[in-house]
Protein backbone atom coordinates (compact mmCIF):
# COMPACT_ATOMS: atom_id res chain seq x y z
CA UNK A 1 0.00 0.00 0.00
CA UNK A 2 2.41 2.67 0.98
CA UNK A 3 4.89 1.35 -1.92
CA UNK A 4 1.81 2.03 -4.37
CA UNK A 5 1.11 5.34 -2.93
CA UNK A 6 4.53 6.30 -3.37
CA UNK A 7 4.91 5.07 -6.81
CA UNK A 8 1.32 7.34 -7.94
CA UNK A 9 2.38 10.51 -5.70
CA UNK A 10 5.85 10.38 -7.90
CA UNK A 11 4.04 9.80 -11.12
CA UNK A 12 1.67 12.70 -10.39
CA UNK A 13 4.41 14.95 -9.02
CA UNK A 14 6.16 14.73 -12.76
CA UNK A 15 3.04 15.10 -14.51
CA UNK A 16 2.55 18.35 -12.52
CA UNK A 17 5.87 19.32 -12.80
CA UNK A 18 5.39 19.12 -16.57
CA UNK A 19 2.55 20.76 -16.80
CA UNK A 20 3.47 23.67 -15.15
CA UNK A 21 6.73 23.64 -17.22
CA UNK A 22 4.52 23.97 -20.11
CA UNK A 23 2.60 26.17 -19.12
CA UNK A 24 5.31 28.77 -18.13
CA UNK A 25 6.92 28.31 -21.54
CA UNK A 26 3.90 29.36 -22.86
CA UNK A 27 3.48 31.72 -21.40
CA UNK A 28 6.66 33.04 -21.92
CA UNK A 29 6.16 33.04 -25.70
CA UNK A 30 2.76 34.84 -25.22
CA UNK A 31 4.44 37.48 -23.15
CA UNK A 32 7.35 37.85 -25.46
CA UNK A 33 5.11 38.46 -28.47
CA UNK A 34 3.29 41.04 -26.10
CA UNK A 35 6.85 42.51 -25.22
CA UNK A 36 8.04 43.19 -28.71
CA UNK A 37 5.07 44.83 -29.79
CA UNK A 38 4.88 47.46 -27.01
CA UNK A 39 8.31 48.30 -27.77
CA UNK A 40 7.46 48.76 -31.45
CA UNK A 41 4.79 50.99 -30.20
CA UNK A 42 7.41 52.77 -27.94
CA UNK A 43 10.39 52.92 -30.89
CA UNK A 44 8.25 54.05 -33.56
CA UNK A 45 6.01 56.21 -31.69
CA UNK A 46 3.10 55.03 -33.23
CA UNK A 47 -0.12 53.56 -31.59
CA UNK A 48 -0.17 51.03 -33.85
CA UNK A 49 3.09 50.60 -35.82
CA UNK A 50 2.22 48.18 -38.22
CA UNK A 51 -1.11 47.98 -40.22
CA UNK A 52 -2.55 45.47 -42.84
CA UNK A 53 -4.01 47.16 -45.75
CA UNK A 54 -8.16 46.93 -46.60
CA UNK A 55 -8.76 48.06 -49.43
CA UNK A 56 -7.57 48.91 -53.13
CA UNK A 57 -7.86 52.02 -52.82
CA UNK A 58 -4.14 52.47 -52.99
CA UNK A 59 -3.43 49.67 -55.97
CA UNK A 60 -1.09 49.22 -57.87
CA UNK A 61 1.12 50.55 -54.88
CA UNK A 62 -0.49 48.76 -52.00
CA UNK A 63 -2.91 45.92 -52.05
CA UNK A 64 -5.22 44.45 -50.06
CA UNK A 65 -3.68 42.04 -47.25
CA UNK A 66 -0.26 44.33 -47.65
CA UNK A 67 1.22 44.95 -44.19
CA UNK A 68 2.89 47.83 -43.91
CA UNK A 69 5.25 49.40 -40.96
CA UNK A 70 4.72 52.98 -39.31
CA UNK A 71 6.41 55.48 -37.29
CA UNK A 72 6.06 58.75 -36.02
CA UNK A 73 8.31 61.65 -36.65
CA UNK A 74 8.14 65.49 -35.50
CA UNK A 75 8.40 66.18 -39.14
CA UNK A 76 5.71 68.21 -40.95
CA UNK A 77 3.17 66.63 -43.01
CA UNK A 78 3.66 67.40 -46.94
CA UNK A 79 1.71 66.83 -50.00
CA UNK A 80 2.27 63.53 -51.71
CA UNK A 81 2.97 61.50 -48.41
CA UNK A 82 1.10 58.81 -46.98
CA UNK A 83 -0.20 58.96 -44.41
CA UNK A 84 -2.31 56.31 -41.90
CA UNK A 85 -5.39 57.20 -40.02
CA UNK A 86 -8.74 56.85 -38.47
CA UNK A 87 -11.87 58.47 -38.68
CA UNK A 88 -12.91 59.71 -35.55
CA UNK A 89 -15.15 56.87 -34.02
CA UNK A 90 -14.02 54.25 -36.95
CA UNK A 91 -11.33 51.62 -35.98
CA UNK A 92 -10.49 51.23 -40.19
CA UNK A 93 -7.37 52.39 -40.68
CA UNK A 94 -7.39 54.35 -43.42
CA UNK A 95 -4.31 54.67 -45.70
CA UNK A 96 -4.24 57.32 -48.43
CA UNK A 97 -1.94 59.94 -49.59
CA UNK A 98 -1.93 63.57 -48.89
CA UNK A 99 -3.33 65.89 -52.17
CA UNK A 100 -3.77 68.76 -50.42
CA UNK A 101 -2.20 71.09 -47.04
CA UNK A 102 -2.67 74.21 -45.78
CA UNK A 103 -0.31 75.18 -42.87
CA UNK A 104 -1.04 78.09 -40.58
CA UNK A 105 1.39 80.86 -40.14
CA UNK A 106 0.75 81.32 -36.70
CA UNK A 107 -0.31 77.94 -34.85
CA UNK A 108 0.78 74.39 -35.36
CA UNK A 109 -2.79 73.44 -37.13
CA UNK A 110 -2.76 71.81 -40.23
CA UNK A 111 -5.76 71.25 -42.56
CA UNK A 112 -5.39 68.37 -45.06
CA UNK A 113 -7.57 66.35 -47.87
CA UNK A 114 -6.34 63.03 -48.93
CA UNK A 115 -7.36 60.64 -51.79
CA UNK A 116 -6.62 57.46 -52.57
CA UNK A 117 -4.65 56.67 -55.43
CA UNK A 118 -7.03 54.43 -57.28
CA UNK A 119 -10.07 56.16 -56.26
CA UNK A 120 -11.76 58.93 -58.42
CA UNK A 121 -12.97 60.66 -55.95
CA UNK A 122 -11.00 62.40 -52.28
CA UNK A 123 -12.11 61.68 -49.10
CA UNK A 124 -14.09 64.51 -48.34
CA UNK A 125 -17.01 62.16 -48.01
CA UNK A 126 -14.93 59.50 -45.38
CA UNK A 127 -14.49 62.73 -42.86
CA UNK A 128 -17.90 64.10 -43.27
CA UNK A 129 -20.44 63.95 -40.49
CA UNK A 130 -22.09 67.30 -40.14
CA UNK A 131 -21.76 70.34 -42.31
CA UNK A 132 -18.55 72.06 -41.63
CA UNK A 133 -16.69 69.14 -39.69
CA UNK A 134 -13.28 69.75 -37.40
CA UNK A 135 -12.46 66.59 -36.34
CA UNK A 136 -9.22 65.67 -34.80
CA UNK A 137 -7.34 62.94 -35.94
CA UNK A 138 -4.72 60.42 -34.91
CA UNK A 139 -2.65 60.44 -37.52
CA UNK A 140 0.23 57.66 -38.27
CA UNK A 141 2.54 58.06 -41.40
CA UNK A 142 4.18 56.48 -43.42
CA UNK A 143 7.55 58.34 -44.10
CA UNK A 144 6.81 60.91 -42.02
CA UNK A 145 4.39 61.47 -39.39
CA UNK A 146 2.94 64.21 -36.82
CA UNK A 147 1.13 63.86 -33.36
CA UNK A 148 -2.14 65.72 -33.79
CA UNK A 149 -3.50 66.80 -37.14
CA UNK A 150 -6.68 68.73 -37.12
CA UNK A 151 -8.74 67.92 -40.25
CA UNK A 152 -11.51 70.62 -41.67
CA UNK A 153 -14.06 69.90 -44.29
CA UNK A 154 -13.16 71.83 -47.54
CA UNK A 155 -15.90 73.75 -49.03
CA UNK A 156 -16.97 73.44 -52.46
CA UNK B 1 16.70 15.32 -34.96
CA UNK B 2 16.01 13.72 -38.39
CA UNK B 3 12.38 13.61 -38.21
CA UNK B 4 10.41 15.46 -40.79
CA UNK B 5 9.28 18.42 -38.16
CA UNK B 6 12.76 19.20 -37.23
CA UNK B 7 14.02 19.24 -40.99
CA UNK B 8 10.81 21.50 -42.50
CA UNK B 9 11.44 24.02 -39.74
CA UNK B 10 15.54 24.20 -40.21
CA UNK B 11 14.67 24.48 -43.91
CA UNK B 12 12.12 27.44 -43.61
CA UNK B 13 13.97 29.21 -41.31
CA UNK B 14 16.93 29.01 -43.73
CA UNK B 15 14.77 30.12 -46.64
CA UNK B 16 13.42 33.00 -44.79
CA UNK B 17 16.46 34.34 -43.86
CA UNK B 18 17.94 33.82 -46.99
CA UNK B 19 14.57 35.96 -48.49
CA UNK B 20 15.30 38.73 -46.18
CA UNK B 21 19.20 39.01 -46.96
CA UNK B 22 17.86 38.90 -50.92
CA UNK B 23 15.87 41.43 -50.21
CA UNK B 24 17.85 43.45 -48.29
CA UNK B 25 20.40 43.87 -51.10
CA UNK B 26 17.73 44.18 -53.47
CA UNK B 27 16.93 47.46 -51.55
CA UNK B 28 20.76 49.01 -51.20
CA UNK B 29 21.56 48.34 -54.94
CA UNK B 30 18.83 51.30 -55.30
CA UNK B 31 21.70 53.55 -53.85
CA UNK B 32 23.93 53.03 -56.68
CA UNK B 33 21.10 54.78 -59.71
CA UNK B 34 21.83 57.93 -59.46
CA UNK B 35 18.85 59.70 -61.42
CA UNK B 36 18.70 62.78 -63.30
CA UNK B 37 15.58 63.51 -64.33
CA UNK B 38 14.01 66.68 -65.94
CA UNK B 39 11.20 68.18 -66.36
CA UNK B 40 9.28 71.52 -67.74
CA UNK B 41 5.04 72.55 -67.29
CA UNK B 42 3.97 75.52 -69.02
CA UNK B 43 0.51 77.33 -68.30
CA UNK B 44 -1.59 77.28 -71.29
CA UNK B 45 -4.50 79.06 -70.20
CA UNK B 46 -6.40 80.32 -67.05
CA UNK B 47 -9.50 78.93 -68.13
CA UNK B 48 -11.31 80.46 -65.35
CA UNK B 49 -10.59 82.49 -61.68
CA UNK B 50 -13.91 83.05 -59.62
CA UNK B 51 -14.67 83.32 -55.83
CA UNK B 52 -16.91 81.23 -54.60
CA UNK B 53 -19.85 82.35 -52.20
CA UNK B 54 -18.59 81.23 -49.65
CA UNK B 55 -15.70 83.14 -50.27
CA UNK B 56 -13.11 80.86 -51.23
CA UNK B 57 -10.91 81.61 -54.94
CA UNK B 58 -10.88 78.96 -57.45
CA UNK B 59 -8.79 78.65 -60.44
CA UNK B 60 -8.90 76.47 -63.36
CA UNK B 61 -5.76 75.97 -65.30
CA UNK B 62 -4.69 74.44 -68.77
CA UNK B 63 -1.05 72.85 -68.12
CA UNK B 64 1.60 71.66 -70.41
CA UNK B 65 3.53 69.13 -68.19
CA UNK B 66 6.44 67.18 -70.16
CA UNK B 67 8.86 64.70 -68.12
CA UNK B 68 11.65 62.36 -68.51
CA UNK B 69 11.93 60.35 -65.31
CA UNK B 70 13.27 57.39 -67.19
CA UNK B 71 16.58 57.57 -65.14
CA UNK B 72 14.83 57.05 -61.90
CA UNK B 73 13.76 53.39 -62.86
CA UNK B 74 15.71 50.35 -61.45
CA UNK B 75 15.19 46.63 -61.78
CA UNK B 76 13.95 47.14 -58.33
CA UNK B 77 11.49 49.93 -59.30
CA UNK B 78 7.65 48.64 -58.71
CA UNK B 79 6.12 51.87 -60.02
CA UNK B 80 6.69 55.94 -59.64
CA UNK B 81 3.64 58.17 -58.56
CA UNK B 82 4.11 61.87 -59.74
CA UNK B 83 2.09 64.44 -59.19
CA UNK B 84 2.35 68.14 -59.84
CA UNK B 85 1.57 70.33 -57.05
CA UNK B 86 1.15 73.90 -56.77
CA UNK B 87 2.92 76.07 -53.19
CA UNK B 88 1.99 79.43 -52.24
CA UNK B 89 2.19 81.62 -49.19
CA UNK B 90 -0.90 83.25 -47.80
CA UNK B 91 -1.32 85.56 -44.55
CA UNK B 92 -3.47 82.96 -43.08
CA UNK B 93 -0.88 80.19 -44.37
CA UNK B 94 2.33 79.69 -44.28
CA UNK B 95 2.14 76.97 -46.65
CA UNK B 96 -0.22 75.87 -49.17
CA UNK B 97 0.11 72.73 -51.42
CA UNK B 98 -2.41 71.87 -53.80
CA UNK B 99 -2.00 68.89 -56.05
CA UNK B 100 -3.41 69.62 -59.53
CA UNK B 101 -2.21 66.65 -61.35
CA UNK B 102 -0.99 62.82 -60.67
CA UNK B 103 -0.25 60.33 -62.82
CA UNK B 104 0.86 56.43 -61.90
CA UNK B 105 3.95 55.60 -63.90
CA UNK B 106 4.16 51.80 -63.94
CA UNK B 107 7.25 51.32 -66.27
CA UNK B 108 10.22 52.50 -68.02
CA UNK B 109 9.17 53.36 -70.95
CA UNK B 110 6.04 55.37 -69.80
CA UNK B 111 8.46 57.93 -67.69
CA UNK B 112 9.33 59.73 -70.56
CA UNK B 113 5.71 61.76 -70.87
CA UNK B 114 4.54 64.97 -72.21
CA UNK B 115 0.66 65.78 -71.44
CA UNK B 116 -1.80 68.27 -72.22
CA UNK B 117 -4.07 68.57 -69.40
CA UNK B 118 -6.39 70.84 -67.11
CA UNK B 119 -6.11 70.57 -63.42
CA UNK B 120 -7.70 67.02 -62.08
CA UNK B 121 -8.26 68.61 -58.78
CA UNK B 122 -9.57 71.76 -57.83
CA UNK B 123 -7.52 74.50 -56.77
CA UNK B 124 -9.55 76.24 -54.08
CA UNK B 125 -7.69 78.44 -51.55
CA UNK B 126 -9.32 78.74 -47.86
CA UNK B 127 -10.11 82.45 -48.51
CA UNK B 128 -9.76 84.73 -51.38
CA UNK B 129 -5.64 85.54 -51.72
CA UNK B 130 -5.53 84.55 -55.42
CA UNK B 131 -5.73 87.54 -57.18
CA UNK B 132 -2.31 88.57 -58.59
CA UNK B 133 -0.46 85.59 -56.35
CA UNK B 134 3.22 84.62 -57.59
CA UNK B 135 3.18 80.46 -57.11
CA UNK B 136 5.67 77.76 -58.21
CA UNK B 137 4.69 74.26 -59.77
CA UNK B 138 6.33 71.64 -58.45
CA UNK B 139 6.61 68.44 -59.96
CA UNK B 140 7.15 65.63 -57.06
CA UNK B 141 7.83 61.76 -57.54
CA UNK B 142 7.56 59.06 -54.92
CA UNK B 143 9.39 55.94 -56.33
CA UNK B 144 7.65 52.74 -55.00
CA UNK B 145 10.66 49.92 -55.04
CA UNK B 146 9.86 46.15 -55.55
CA UNK B 147 11.45 46.14 -52.10
CA UNK B 148 12.82 48.52 -49.79
CA UNK B 149 12.16 51.60 -48.22
CA UNK B 150 10.04 54.03 -50.41
CA UNK B 151 11.37 57.74 -51.31
CA UNK B 152 10.43 60.68 -53.08
CA UNK B 153 12.10 63.93 -54.62
CA UNK B 154 11.13 66.80 -56.71
CA UNK B 155 11.92 69.67 -59.04
CA UNK B 156 10.64 72.92 -58.21
CA UNK B 157 9.42 75.59 -60.83
CA UNK B 158 8.94 79.01 -59.66
CA UNK B 159 8.31 82.65 -61.45
CA UNK B 160 4.23 81.87 -62.22
CA UNK B 161 1.60 84.35 -61.54
CA UNK B 162 -1.57 84.57 -61.30
CA UNK B 163 -4.12 87.16 -63.10
CA UNK B 164 -4.48 90.46 -60.86
CA UNK B 165 -8.62 90.39 -61.53
CA UNK B 166 -11.17 87.74 -61.54
CA UNK B 167 -11.98 86.02 -65.39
Amino acid sequence: MGFIGETVDSVKSIQIRQFLSQVVSFGMIVTSALIIWKALMCVTGSESPVVVVLSESMEPGFKRGDILFLHISEDPIRAGEIVVFNVDGRDIPIVHRVIKVHERLDTAEVDLLTKGDNNDEDDRLLYAQGQSLRSKVREQVLEHDVRHIEEKLEEI
Amino acid sequence: MHSFGYRANALLTFAVTILAVMCAMASLSDNFNSPTPSAQVQVLNINWFQKHQDGNDEVSLALNVSANLQSLFTWNTKQVFVFLAIEYETPMNSLNQISLWDGIIPAKEHAKFWIQTSNKYQFVDQGSNLRGKDFNLTLHWHVMPKTGKMFADKIVMSGYRLPQEYR
